[in-house]
């Protein structure tokens, strides 16, 4: 079994929202952590992913002056002297499947949807730490690998030409964890 | 130390893709316990979240009284983008928070009127008590919610408000397929 050691990790958390902030906060340092940056704009939110380097980003969707998803695509730049590695967990109140999809096209590592929830939000932090997926770089994509399973029942076009290794079968660290149990 | 170094990144190159793998920069913060381990981090954020549950009223009631106000600015002047952005995103939080606070009827009503605001073809021709219908049940859900049987009525009052809007929205876009997919399409948050 394992435990995430929280008060090494180094959050930032986006809302323009300050109760939810103030909610988001409550739940971070109950878990342990000690190091919360927060940000009221997408603006400020990339201003301080510059300056604190956080491990894990947490952001809403709709907020003003760019909202949370061109956040990632603004952290998701290949180049950037940045880090575009992050984790960013999206926290919001759209639950629709269409919004989940752009979402994860914009390069958001997890979902979660509102209302939040302690036991989501940890499993959503624990995803991103113990099961961190490669990332794919393409024409019109770089973020996390979209393929979460594979389906050996797919019938249309493959999307990705290349190699025989078109998809990439990576257990994650935790399954690891366990197998060597 | 999320980052690692550029000599640990491995990039595979493929005709119409890379693949780029790292050692897990957040490996260091993974602990093995014992499985008896006593402590609860979700128990204890649990707790939290019930310590300060005493000022979600108050904060629920800001809220509200934000919707209220983007709702007046529209009724006195008119819709423009600002005022049904604004408009928007009040029902939005309220829809986003309103069940963490202990309101779950208004988050289910706020849903409702987000969905009017985004596919209603034409917002000056939403009739206007669609609109003071969903505000005027949302401040009584936060007025009233502390008697018991005032919980079943916000339910039932919500799921009535959500068949009258769905059913508006439905036939006004009966010739718009792309909104009435959307609109018919389920939720993936979950249930009351």
């Amino acid at each position: 079994m394992f435990r995430i050691d929280f008060n090494k990790l180094r959050f930032l958390v986006c809302d323009d929202n300050p109760h939810m902030r103030r909610i988001l906060r409550t739940l971070l340092h109950s878990f342990g952590a000690r190091e919360v940056y927060e940000a009221e704009d997408g603006a400020t939110a990339l201003e301080m992913y510059s300056h604190y380097v956080p491990d894990i980003v947490i952001t809403d969707w709709a907020m003003p002056i760019f909202d949370g998803l061109e956040l990632a695509q603004m952290i998701r730049q290949p180049e950037s002297k940045g880090n575009p590695y992050a984790p960013i967990i999206m926290l919001t109140g759209h639950s629709e499947k269409r919004r989940v999809t752009v979402a994860r096209d914009a390069g958001v590592t997890e979902f979660l949807a509102k209302p939040i929830s302690a036991k989501g939000l940890y499993q959503r932090i624990l995803n991103v730490v113990a099961s961190p997926r490669p990332f794919i770089k393409t024409k019109t994509y770089f973020g996390p690998d979209r393929r979460r399973n594979t389906n050996s029942a797919y019938m249309g076009p493959e999307r990705r030409v290349g190699e025989k290794h078109e998809v990439l079968q990576q257990p994650s660290l935790l399954d690891k964890a366990r197998s060597s149990i | 130390m999320a980052k690692n170094s550029a000599k640990d990144i491995e990039v595979t190159a493929f005709a119409t893709h890379q693949i780029i793998t790292q050692p897990n920069p957040l490996r260091k913060v993974l602990r093995r316990v014992e499985e008896k381990d006593l402590d609860d981090p979700i128990g204890r954020a649990e707790q939290a979240l019930a310590d300060l549950s005493g000022e979600f009223k108050s904060w629920m009631t800001t809220e509200v009284n934000r919707l209220s106000s983007a709702y007046v600015a529209i009724r006195n002047d008119g819709f423009t983008k600002a005022r049904r952005d604004e408009l928007f995103h009040a029902a939005h939080d309220i829809k986003g928070d309103a069940a963490t606070f202990g309101f779950p009827a208004a988050a289910g009503v706020a849903e409702s009127l987000c969905r009017v605001i985004e596919h209603a073809p034409d917002l000056e021709k939403v009739p206007a008590e669609l609109f003071t219908h969903h505000i005027n049940a949302i401040l009584a859900i936060v007025h009233e919610n502390t008697k018991l049987d005032s919980i079943s009525i916000s339910a039932e009052l919500s799921r009535r408000l959500r068949k009258v809007a769905d059913d508006y929205l439905a036939d006004v876009n009966r010739d718009r397929p792309e909104h009435l997919e959307v609109i018919l399409a389920p939720s993936i948050a979950p249930a009351e």
